[in-house]
């Protein structure tokens, strides 16, 4: 499982303010204990209150890889963010994200091309969030073809069937995950698959309950990336523990440990 | 049409063990060893390298040992009173690669030999052959506890391999083995859970994963070898597929499970239809030790020049690509 580190987000209060203050600590930080917790990439995401958000991109990327060594998903909706940070990222970057809408496609998959980038797919198109699971395989299976058709690696994309707040559409969860099951049918090699997961507690009381039994249930239809908060350790315990059951790792008394050696 | 054969792409490759020291590298060894390194399953060239070939060490003890069949003692019958002298043989005679010392006789049952005894014996048998050793304690827990610390003082800079670190007795050998500057051999009871937990707990004291041996434990021809082959095959697709925490060279003890075999030590006497113990005996020992090359083996711990000869001119087979 790809864990994304989620925390390096302007719209959390920490990050946002110190975007504003140029304060390279609070960043790097944050990344130095995603690393530890067992982040392997880092998204990200400036939010929304930088006024400059090239700029700000290009200060996050910097600030971050002065700190630790780990490849980047460059989160955001603007294409010209997205390319700031990729002029800039020393490893194999990812791209979040593209949907499948078509004016979003025709620019983000040659710019994956171009810079070698991993692409996320958000499994939304002209008519919006997909209402159940045939939606979203129809969307995927709109974004699996574009990539095809433009020659990039398959095995780069990451596909995101979308979680809303169990709070507000309470029945699309199950249609998450049997989307999860269904993108894996669209190519062989079987395209990979991606959530935002803190999306499945917005609003809720038990927020890391809620997050934590939702990736063992992803992880078990096959889920390959989550974006989360690898810094909740009761999540990362839950996640290596799913592996474990999942046969993905040979067992031993010291299993947590033995993860983040890996 | 040609037909394409699949091949497996491994994203990690197996720990690179040395064992020995130049003079140049603060020892005194003459040659020096290198094991595992693999990146493809055993002798799949197509797919990977195994950039060193597996070694065999002939195994030595300290004191006459008591329960080997006539047929072993033979090839030693003049010096397995004598450590020395059999180190000396096993070079000179057998053209060993390396030795296998055996503390025997500090057990309490073989001699009780002291901790000042036992590194007496490292330090002549280190004195008398220039080939890289490997230094077993007799098994003992607590007597191990106090002689092998000792041994690996005395045998500081030499790079040895020590052994064995099991999951309930690895503290004192690591600590040992850390200080002057040792690898060390992880046991496990044929048990690829416990085998990556002591390998865990080892590295948990500050120990270089690099300078870690698998030990399976195995089973002889007819004891249970299938069930050494397996473990050790998972082990090493996991490690192939990136567990680091199992990506150790492995070391099998042959020699010592061989000969327990009564299929292999029992005399024709008794068994008038199994042929004569001389030939069946090395046999046994050398199939065994083929079958745990081709399971992975990286380190041999042989006893019959007969059986070390058959196995040296199979590895050269087997390396042939």
């Amino acid at each position: 499982m790809l864990v994304i580190g989620e925390r390096i987000n302007g719209m959390f209060k920490d990050v946002g303010k110190a975007i504003v203050d140029q304060d390279k600590q609070v960043i790097q930080d944050l990344a130095k204990k995603q690393l530890v917790a067992g982040a392997d990439v880092l998204d990200v995401n400036v939010g929304p209150a930088a006024a400059d958000a090239v700029g700000a991109m290009q200060w996050l990327v910097e600030t971050i890889q002065e700190a630790v060594d780990l490849p980047l998903a460059l989160d955001s909706t603007k294409f010209e963010v997205i390319e700031a940070g990729l002029k800039l990222v020393k490893k194999k970057a990812i791209i979040n994200s593209t949907s499948a809408k078509k004016e979003k496609l025709e620019k983000l998959i040659p710019l994956a091309k171009q810079y070698g980038a991993g692409l996320i797919g958000l499994t939304m198109g002209e008519t919006g969030i997909p209402r159940d699971r045939h939606q979203r395989s129809e969307f995927a299976a709109v974004i699996v073809s574009a990539c095809m058709e433009a020659g990039i690696d398959l095995g780069g994309l990451y596909l995101d069937p979308i979680i809303l707040p169990v709070n507000v559409a309470q029945p699309q969860a199950l249609e998450v995950l049997e989307a999860i099951r269904e993108f894996q049918l669209l190519s062989d090699p079987p395209p990979k698959t991606v959530v935002g997961l803190s999306n499945v507690s917005q609003g809720a009381e038990q927020r890391s309950l809620i997050n934590r039994t939702f990736l063992v249930m992803a992880q078990a239809m096959g889920l390959s990336a989550a974006i989360a908060d690898p810094l909740d350790k009761e999540l990362m315990d839950a996640l290596i523990t799913a592996e474990l059951l999942l046969n993905k790792h040979i067992y031993c008394a010291s299993y947590l440990d033995a993860y983040k050696k890996k | 049409m040609s037909v394409e054969l699949l091949k497996e792409k491994w994203s990690n490759t197996i720990n690179s063990l040395t064992i020995g020291a130049t003079k140049e590298q603060g020892g005194s060894r003459t040659s020096i060893i290198t094991a595992g390194g693999e990146s493809t399953l055993p002798y799949l060239f197509s797919e990977g390298e195994m950039p060193h070939r597996p070694v065999i060490a002939m195994e030595i003890f300290d004191v006459e040992p008591t329960d080997w069949p006539p047929v072993l003692k033979e090839p030693f019958k003049d010096v397995l009173n004598n450590p020395v002298e059999w180190a000396k043989k096993c070079v000179n005679k057998y053209q060993a690669q390396s030795l296998c010392l055996k503390l025997q006789g500090a057990h309490p049952d073989f001699g009780n030999l002291s901790a000042d005894q036992a590194a007496a014996t490292v330090k002549s048998v280190l004195g008398a052959v220039g080939v890289p050793l490997i230094i077993l304690g007799c098994g003992n827990d607590e007597k191990d506890a106090a002689i092998l610390p000792k041994c690996c003082e005395v045998a500081k800079g030499e790079n040895c391999l020590f052994g064995d670190a099991t999951e309930k007795n690895y503290k004192t050998l690591t600590a040992a083995c850390l200080a002057d500057g040792h690898n060390i051999i992880a046991e496990s009871p044929i048990d690829i859970n416990i085998a990556k937990q002591v390998n865990i707990l080892i590295s948990d004291m500050g120990f270089d994963l690099n300078k870690i041996a698998i030990n399976p434990t195995i089973g002889a021809l007819g004891y249970g070898m299938e069930y050494a082959y397996s473990i050790m095959e998972r082990a090493r697709l996991a490690a192939l597929s990136g567990d680091k925490m199992l990506a150790m060279p492995f070391i099998c003890f042959v020699g010592q499970e061989a000969w327990r075999a009564k299929e292999a030590k029992g005399p024709q006497a008794e068994h008038p239809q199994w042929g004569p113990e001389a030939e069946r005996g090395p046999v046994w020992e050398a199939t065994t030790a083929v079958s745990m090359l081709v399971a992975g083996a990286d380190i041999l711990v042989m006893r019959h020049p007969q059986a070390v000869a058959i196995v040296r001119g199979t590895i050269e087979k087997l390396m042939e690509k």
